[in-house]
């Protein structure tokens, strides 16, 4: 192995989860902290931990230069970047490549390829993969209030560097558009370091599909889709593996054309393909490739005993892929639950504070990915993911009981988080059924406040 | 006239104007409507508009742009 210290550069669960997959590779770990984040799970588990600014991410986690700098202050010999920050920044590749660090992760030009979001369209239009209409780049108001003539309303503004549901917005009409559009871009400025935002027709009943991919610069494979379908406000709240609604035959031509995508761009580490899928029609449209790991990585590794980080590792160590195409099999289905810090009760109130108490189901086929434990005081400055429930059955059916019996043990006490949302929906006949689409959820919400008096937390 | 103290309503990272490059939502002796937008504030990735609950004459921020507020800590002060 030719890595021998990793620098974290993240926090949360996903920083966790790093330490512990290189942990088991046999490498150290060297974990960034904000000022706000010395107390975090991850800066207790790693081998060393590096301040690199102040609370806010725009000083800390998103500042190249302090990154950098950490990482040879430590001596580490590979950074990793997790899910949003500095994940999919090309020019942030190139400043790890240009120190003699390793990025774990794809090449400074795939991101800059398939890694904007409004690029990555017109990639694959020219890879023959359809697209749902939209912009052809980068928009501003003006442009964007323009194209709403072509396109038709509503339209979806998204972060040109997004990802993860961040800046996106659905606009009704065009003084929605104007209105919308400078908010989009301050949250993806603040989240990406990059306002641009492109927009594209917004399909209201499409199911959220999504592939997954491994290559090694030469090679690349599938390793099976996820359905992301249950969303609130662009925000997965909930995801399956394998995606159920699909026929073997839709599942193997999507899986194929994503792997040969990847191929086609000599794909290096772990990305994911995002579809929408019409299902009445089977037909399906790219909207974005996610050059990075993702939130929802560990349903498809429950489905395939696929460890996707130690590959990503010892893809950016140099090793060709260890699984063929041949080799990687479904077996059974997996859900993945996210456990927000944001109260259901009211309208998903954002709610950090210190996690009094935590009671975590300890079952088998069920993993909980988190950066909790009790006393931790969750800050206000990032993201309110405090944790992922991901529980395996032999089919969706018992995926869904042991779901059900997992989330009744799952305790967070303290602060609201959105188990209680996660309950209710684990019971719902349609969920139960999967008659669902992105917009599904939304409206479940309208028609079915939860009540607090009947649901604890 | 009365000086009316604002109170913070959740925690997070208050900012004065809608970007760096923009100038304050309000200064020194600008009026306020009921509704007008005062500052915005930043809690787990999501902004927050922060709103003029009533009307009057805007004196002064009691937090600096980009700090860090607690619900309750004073934002600004307001002559009604």
């Amino acid at each position: 192995m030719g890595i021998s210290k990793i620098l974290v550069a993240n926090r949360g669960e996903i920083a966790v989860r790093i330490i512990r997959a290189a942990r088991e590779m046999g490498i150290a770990t060297a974990q960034v902290v904000s000022k706000a984040d010395h107390e975090m799970l991850a800066a207790r588990l790693a081998d060393e931990k590096i301040e690199v600014g102040p609370a806010q991410a725009s000083k800390s986690y998103l500042k190249i230069d302090a990154i950098i700098d950490a990482a040879r202050a430590v001596g580490a010999d590979a950074i990793h970047p997790g899910y949003g920050f500095l994940s999919e920044n090309a020019d942030f590749v190139d400043a790890v490549e240009a120190a003699g660090l390793t990025f774990i992760g794809p090449r400074a030009d795939t991101i800059r390829a398939m890694g904007d979001k409004a690029a990555a369209r017109a990639s694959a239009a020219a890879a023959g993969i359809r697209t749902v209409p939209g912009s052809e780049g980068r928009v501003d108001a003006a442009d964007a209030a323009d194209l709403a003539a072509k396109l038709g309303l509503p339209l979806m503004i998204k972060a040109a560097a997004g990802g993860g549901g961040r800046g996106i917005r659905v606009a009704n009409t065009v003084e929605e558009l104007k209105r919308m559009m400078p908010l989009a871009s301050a949250e993806a400025l603040a989240a990406f370091g990059d306002g641009g935002l492109y927009v594209e027709r917004f399909i209201e009943r499409a199911r959220h599909i999504e592939v997954q991919i491994l290559g090694d610069g030469k090679d690349a494979v599938h390793v099976f889709e996820r359905e992301c379908s249950l969303q609130r406000r662009r925000q997965k709240v909930w995801e399956e593996a394998p995606a159920a609604c699909l026929s073997q035959s839709v599942r193997a031509e999507l899986c194929a054309s994503a792997a040969r995508l990847a191929k086609h761009v000599n794909y290096r580490g772990a990305g994911t393909l995002e579809f929408l899928y019409d299902e009445l029609t089977g037909e399906y449209f790219f909207i974005e490739m996610n050059t990075r790991i993702q939130v929802e990585h560990p349903v498809t590794e429950m489905v395939t005993g696929i460890d996707l980080v130690k590959e990503m590792i010892r893809i950016a160590a140099g090793e060709p892929l260890s699984v063929q195409q041949d080799v990687i099999v479904l077996s059974g289905h997996a859900i993945e639950c996210r456990i927000n810090a944001e109260d259901p009760h009211a309208d998903f109130r954002p709610t950090p504070g210190k996690v009094e108490e935590l009671r975590l189901p300890e079952m088998s086929h069920v993993r909980f990915d988190t950066g909790l434990y009790p006393g931790y005081i969750v800050p206000p400055y990032y993201d309110s993911l405090l944790g992922k429930l991901i529980v395996w059955g032999e089919t969706r059916a018992k995926a869904l009981e042991k779901l059900r019996q997992a989330l009744a043990v799952l305790e967070v006490g303290g602060i609201a988080t959105t188990a209680p949302l996660h309950r209710r929906l684990a019971l719902d006949p349609d969920v139960g059924a999967l008659r669902v689409h992105t917009g599904w959820l939304e409206r479940w919400l309208e028609d079915r406040p939860l009540e607090p008096a009947k649901l604890a937390s | 006239m009365t000086l009316t103290t604002v109170p913070a309503p959740i925690p997070g990272v208050f900012y004065r104007s809608e970007s760096p490059d923009k100038p304050p939502f309000k200064s020194e002796g600008d009026a306020v409507s009921k509704g007008d937008v005062v500052g915005l504030i930043e809690v787990m990735k999501t902004f927050t508009q922060i709103e003029a609950e009533e009307s009057g004459h805007f004196v002064r921020y009691l937090v600096d742009d980009e700090d860090a507020v607690m619900p309750g800590q004073p934002l600004y002060e307001l002559e009604t």
